[in-house]
Parts: C-alpha cells; structure tokens; sequence
C-alpha cells in the first residue's frame, strides 16, 4: 500500500491532467452532437460540453487564482442553468414528439425560410 | 382698471378663452349638443368682446400717464405699452422670439373690431348653421381663428405677427372647406391656401432681411427709431433699391397675399364657397385687413421709403379699380361682395400709401393713415352687414344668385332696410358712416396726387354703382314666382344685421383723428369741402343711374351689355386672371419644370432605389437554400467556421 501512495505521491498534478479529459469530454460532446440522429442523444452531447467547460473553470481558478473564487460560483451557476435549460429542451422534445411521433432530428425541418 | 394687475389678467384671457373654445369643442364637440357647442362660442365670444371694450376704453379714455402723455403745446400723445412680453425662444443673445400682447391706438381699435364682429358672427351662425352637419367643428374653427386674429393685432414683434399670420390662414383654409364633400369647396380652400403661402414667402424673406440688418423683431425698438433701421443697413443695395426697400417691398407682399391685392387676389372670390358667415367674418371684415394692418404697423418704416410706399398705392390703385370694374358683371352675390371687399382694401393700401413722402415725411398731415384705419373700421361694419345680409337672401332663397332673387323687399323687410343701409355707406352717402371714411381717403389721396384723386372718385362712383345695381337687382327688379315664400331670419340672424346696420350709421361721428394717426397725436378731421360734396354728387349720379338701369325689369341692362359684349364678357370673367394662372401654372410650370422632375424622381431616385430591391431580392432567393432546416448542417457550417476563424487567431498570435 505504501508503495502506491509513494508512487501517487511523487505524481505532480498539474493543470493538463484535468485539461485532457476535459477536451475528450468536449470532443466527444461535439461529435455526437454532430452525429447522433436522437434528440436525447444529442441533449447528453450538449450536457458533455457544458460539463467539459465547468471542469476548465474550476481547474483554472483552483490553478491560477487560488485566492480567489469566480470560477468556482461560475460553474455553480453554469450547473443550475444548464440544470433548467435540460428540463425546457425535454419538454420541447416531448412537444415535438407529440406532433410527429419521433425524436428523430432529421424529421423537425419545417422551420426554414 | 388697475394696468399692472387687471389688464394682463384680462388681455390673457382674450387669448386664452377662444383657444380654450378651439380645443374643448373640436375635442369633445362632437359629444355636445349644437346648442350647447354654439352657446360655448357665443359665451366665450362675448366675454372677449366685453373684455376688449374694456382694455380699449382703458387705453382711449382711462387717462394713465403709462397710457398717454400731455405735450407741452397742450396736444395728447398716445403711447404703445406692452402689456407683458415673455421670451418664448432664446437662440442667442440677439435671436429671440417672445410673445407678448402691445396695446397701442390701431391694435387697440382692432381688438374691439374682431371681437365685435367674430360676436355677431358667432350669434348669427347658431341661426344660419342650424342643423348643419359638423356645427360644433363650425365653432371650433371659428373660435380658432377669432384666438388667431386677435393674437396678430396685439403682436409685440414681427415673429409672433407671423405666427399667427400662418394660424389665420390655417383656420381660413379650415372655414373654406368647411363643406369638404363639395369639389368646389375643396379646390377654393387649397387655392386661398397656396396663393397666400406663396405670398408669405415674400413675407418670411422680408422679415429675415428686416431683422438681420436690424437685429430686432421688436415693433416697439424698429417704430421708436426708425432712423437707425435705415442707418444700419448701411447703404447695402440690391439690383439699384436700397435693401430696406426690398424688405418692405416684400413684406408687403405677404400683406398683398392676405389682403387679396392684384396680382394675388384670385383666392378671394372662391373663398366664398365657404359658409357666409364665415365670408363676413374673415374675407371681409378681419382676416383680409391683415395686410393693411400690417403695413400701419410698420408704418414708420415705410415712411422712409418712398419707393415702398408709392407700390402700395399704385398697386391699390389698380387693384381698386379692376375690382370695382369686375364686380359690376358678377351674377354671385357673394362674389359681388368679395370684390368689392378686394376694392375697399384696396382703398385703405391706396391710403396708406399716399400718406408718406418718403424720408419719414408725411403728406397732408398724415391724414391717409388715420383714414385707412377709419375705413378698416367702418368697413368692417357695413361690409360684414351687408355679408351677414347676403348670408339671410340665401338662407331664405337657397342660391347665391341674384337671378334667383328680385322683389324680396316685400317679404324680407329687416334683411332689406339693413341691406340698404350697408349699401348706402359703402356707396358713401352721408350721414353713413362710409362717407366720412372715404371722404378721408379722397382728400388724402387729391392731397398726395391730383391724378390719384380722381382715379379714386371714379372708383368711388364704381363702387355706389355696383352696391345699388345689386341692391335693385335683390330687391327689386321684378317679382318671380318662389316655391316657398321667402322670410326674414330668426332672431339670432336679425339681431347682428340690426345692430351692424345701427354702428354703420353713427360710426362715421366718431372722432376717430382723435384716437388713431400715424404720430399718436391728436388730430381733428375736418372734411373737405370741395371734395365731401363732388364725390356725394357723383356717388349720387352712380345710385341714379343704377336706379334708371334695374329697378324695373327692363332691357336697358342687355342693351347695354349688346353694345359692349367684350368689356362684359371680360368683367364676367374676371379679366381672365384665373386662365392666367391656370396657363401659366399647367402649361408652362407643370410642363416645364414639374415633369422633367417627376421623370427625373420615377426613373433616376425610385430606379436606383428599385435596382438595391431587385439586387437584395435576387441574392437571396438564391441562397435560400442553404436554410435546411437541419439543425445538424448548421453546427457542422458553424464549427468549420468557427475552426478557421480559430486557426486564423492562432496564426496571428504566432506570428
């Protein structure tokens, strides 16, 4: 056991620990925004993203402005909206549902020119 | 009166009450019942007319050392006295416009002449529009104009003058096209509307070069010192007359407009489409005076400027006579009247201009200022009674024409008495108040020039030729058959002509050299013999021959209209100034100017315009498409963009 805390111990975290899954968070948020045809699907891919961001915040207040606490209410904030705007696009999902019988987002083009 | 505490209170309110009358029944009249709207206006008339007789009764007889001022050879000087004057703008220091009320003898003689006649008027109209459709908008407009008229006679400047010059004739065109369902009302009110706008740009032009020299609006600094407006031109000349001259010159011009001079007097006659009333109020007795008003308020300006003054009386002069001429041929009662109002205007222009020798000397004592204003006066009672009369013949006849008339004495015996009575001074037979008046401007006139004289005796003559061939011709002539039998008016029309027909009477005793001249001194009117009794005798001649030509039916009149076709058809026409006009603005203005511009505007301004249409239009119809309404191609164009841009910041970074 003692080894293993020797070995973590002599670890040094830096920043770009964090910073690496945050971007493969994001990256994977992008893609399957991009690419999955469900809206649920995609409503998890916009969370993915958000989530990725609000880890940046935190790392780099935690990081860089140790004194200091913005990013940490930010991404309080960021979680509450993000928290409020998942339960309006699940209503607009459920909505559009309603009316065409999918969630599929290649059927919802009726709103152009 | 107290002058410092009663007579501003009592001046604000002459203003304040017909405005308040404007905005209450043109706001809720259309709520009220007519005889509630016209007691309004009748009220709030009579409480101004009141207040007026006040104000001027304080200003003539209350004796007030702010008021008047004993020289030391015992002669009585009237002072002007500016009852309140508030700076309404201030641009800078010398650009300020106030509005104010200034009392002095010819706006206090004014006051009571408006308010006087816009009473009996208000009385007459409950009688004359009864029942009409828009009575209380008839009210609201006539309570309008009587605020207008009455804030131009007590103007303290030029500016304010002007002001209300322009709400005159808004609420002129307004009365004009009362009757807005009629093509010809409609048309009569735009002409009044564009002929005097046109005029008042002489007017406005007139204004700005008088002040810029002068550095004032103010009457009471430009008429105490009229040496200084000259000296501060400063010689400054334009195309050979000095530039003081051209700015009264054009000043007079916008008078010209209003005052329905030749060659800006065609709107007068069709401003009689309005209601009749609505003729003896403004395109009598008040509104058109605006311009003689306006060139006595100026009057020792235009003193100095001989060359000013002598277009005013020749332009008069021609303006008197052609009208007289015109108004011998007219069928329309009302346009009888309207020339003849242009011919007695023209009178009181022709007077004030042969009072000035120029270079601040006066002719004859300045007798034809004090004349010009006494014929204002005694003008605007008999000619707004013999309106008010014309207004009754119609009223009872349903047509303007007097072929629709003849013999109505019988059946119309107040209308005819008060009739004759207003012909009788207008034709200048004493002891009628027209006499006296005239009788001034005659001596004035013979004073200033022989020759202008006697052009204004024959004019004279003209004018008791015209009234009493309209006079025989009404009530007279011969004795159709009517489909109902003519009456008098009711009460509310009868009572004005009564008490219209009663001044014109005994104005002419007024000592009115006593109130107002040219230099506020008194000054005793004293008739001239010689020229008293030719002109009663030839006014006479003319009511004879008048009186052999139409008081029975006879075929003298076609005989003489056979022996001289064209001098008739041309006076029946007017001399052809309307075609004139109509030529010179379709043909040549229209075709000339009008159309290269309307080209120029459709083809060059809306093509360009038209051009970035088509253009915006075309580029977006093709790119439309890219609107797919997949949400996922949006993110997918956005995050290619957003790489680039990214990748183009980076570089910029590095680099």
């Amino acid at each position: 056991m003692n080894c293993i805390t020797d070995i973590l111990n002599s670890i040094d975290i830096t920043p770009i620990w964090y910073l690496i899954p945050s971007l493969l968070m994001f990256c994977a948020g992008v893609y399957g925004f991009m690419t999955r045809k469900n809206m649920i699907a995609m409503l998890i891919s916009i969370e993915l993203m958000l989530n990725a961001v609000d880890i940046n915040f935190v790392v780099f207040n935690r990081f860089f402005f140790p004194h200091s606490m913005e990013g940490m209410f930010f991404t309080l904030f960021a979680i509450a909206i993000a928290a409020a705007e998942t339960a309006l696009a699940i209503a607009i999902i459920i909505n559009i549902y309603r009316a065409v019988k999918n969630v599929d987002v290649t059927s919802v083009n009726e709103m152009k020119f | 009166m107290d002058i410092t505490t009663t007579l501003p209170v009592l001046a604000l309110l002459i203003l304040v009450i017909p405005l308040f009358n404007f905005l209450w029944l043109g706001i809720a009249g259309c709520k009220l019942p007519h005889k509630v709207a016209a007691a309004f206006g009748i009220v709030g008339m009579g409480t101004c007319l009141v207040f007026a007789c006040m104000i001027a009764y304080t200003y003539f007889f209350g004796g007030d050392a702010a008021f008047q001022t004993v020289l030391a050879d015992g002669t009585l000087e009237r002072l002007p006295y500016t009852v309140f004057d508030h700076t309404w703008l201030a641009f800078t220091q010398n650009l300020v416009i106030k509005l104010g009320f200034y009392l002095d003898p010819i706006s206090a003689m004014m006051l009571v002449v408006i308010t006087t006649i816009s009473f009996c008027v208000h009385l007459y109209s409950l009688g004359y529009m009864d029942g009409e459709r828009g009575f209380q908008r008839y009210y609201a407009f006539l309570s309008l104009f009587s605020f207008s008229m009455l804030g131009l006679v007590v103007a303290t400047n030029i500016f304010q003058m002007y002001i209300f010059w322009e709400l005159v004739g808004a609420s002129s065109y307004l009365l004009i096209g009362f009757y807005y369902t009629l093509p010809s009302a409609v048309s009569a009110s735009k002409k009044a509307f564009i002929v005097t706008r046109f005029a008042d740009l002489g007017f406005l032009i007139g204004i700005l070069l008088l002040s810029f020299y002068t550095d004032t609006f103010d009457f009471a600094t430009l008429n105490s010192n009229p040496g200084a407006v000259l000296a501060s031109t400063g010689g400054a000349t334009f195309m050979g007359a000095s530039v003081l001259t051209w700015a009264l010159v054009l000043i007079y011009v916008g008078g010209m407009g209003k005052s329905a001079m030749m060659p800006l007097h065609i709107w007068l006659p069709d401003a009689m489409e309005g209601p009749t009333p609505v003729s003896a109020l403004i395109h009598a007795a008040t509104m058109v005076v605006a311009g003689v008003y306006l060139v006595a308020r100026l009057f020792p300006l235009y003193m100095l400027e001989y060359a000013a003054t002598v277009f005013i009386a020749v332009v008069g002069a021609c303006t008197a006579f052609y009208a007289a001429v015109v108004a011998c041929a007219q069928i329309d009662i009302k346009r009888v009247l309207a020339f003849s109002t242009i011919s007695q205007i023209a009178f009181m222009m022709v007077s004030l201009g042969v009072a000035s020798l120029g270079n601040g000397e006066v002719c004859h004592h300045g007798l034809g200022y004090m004349a010009s204003m006494f014929h204002l006066f005694t003008h605007a009672m008999f000619k707004a009674l013999l309106f008010l009369g014309a207004g009754a013949l119609i009223h009872a006849v349903h047509s303007n024409n007097y072929t629709a008339m003849g013999g109505l004495r019988k059946y119309m015996p107040i209308t005819h008495i008060t009739f004759l009575i207003g012909c009788l001074a207008i034709a200048g037979i004493p002891p009628f108040s027209g006499f006296f008046s005239k009788d001034e401007i005659l001596s004035a006139a013979y004073a200033w020039s022989p020759f202008m004289g006697v052009w204004m005796t024959i004019v004279a003559a003209l004018t008791a030729f015209y009234m009493f061939r309209l006079y025989y011709l009404i009530f007279w002539w011969n004795d159709p058959k009517f489909h109902h039998t003519p009456h008098d008016a009711p009460w509310s029309m009868s009572i004005p002509l009564v008490f219209l027909a009663a001044v014109s009477c005994v104005a002419g005793f007024i000592p009115f050299g006593h109130y107002v001249t040219w230099n506020h001194l008194t000054y005793d009117i004293h008739l001239d013999g010689a020229i008293a009794i030719s002109s009663v005798i030839i006014a006479i001649l003319a009511i004879s021959l008048a009186t052999i030509m139409y008081r029975k039916e006879n075929s003298l009149p076609a005989k003489f209209r056979a022996a001289m076709p064209c001098l008739w058809e041309w006076a029946h026409h007017r001399f052809y100034w309307d075609e004139l006009y109509m030529f010179v603005t379709h043909k040549i203005i229209f075709n000339g100017i009008c159309r290269p511009i309307a080209w120029f505007d459709r083809h060059i301004i809306d093509g360009t315009m038209d051009g970035f249409a088509y253009i915006t239009n075309k580029a977006s119809w093709s790119i439309r498409t890219l609107q797919s309404g997949q949400i996922q191609m949006y993110v997918w164009i956005y995050l290619v963009g957003a790489l680039i841009i990214g990748g183009i910041a980076m570089l910029v970074a590095l680099a």
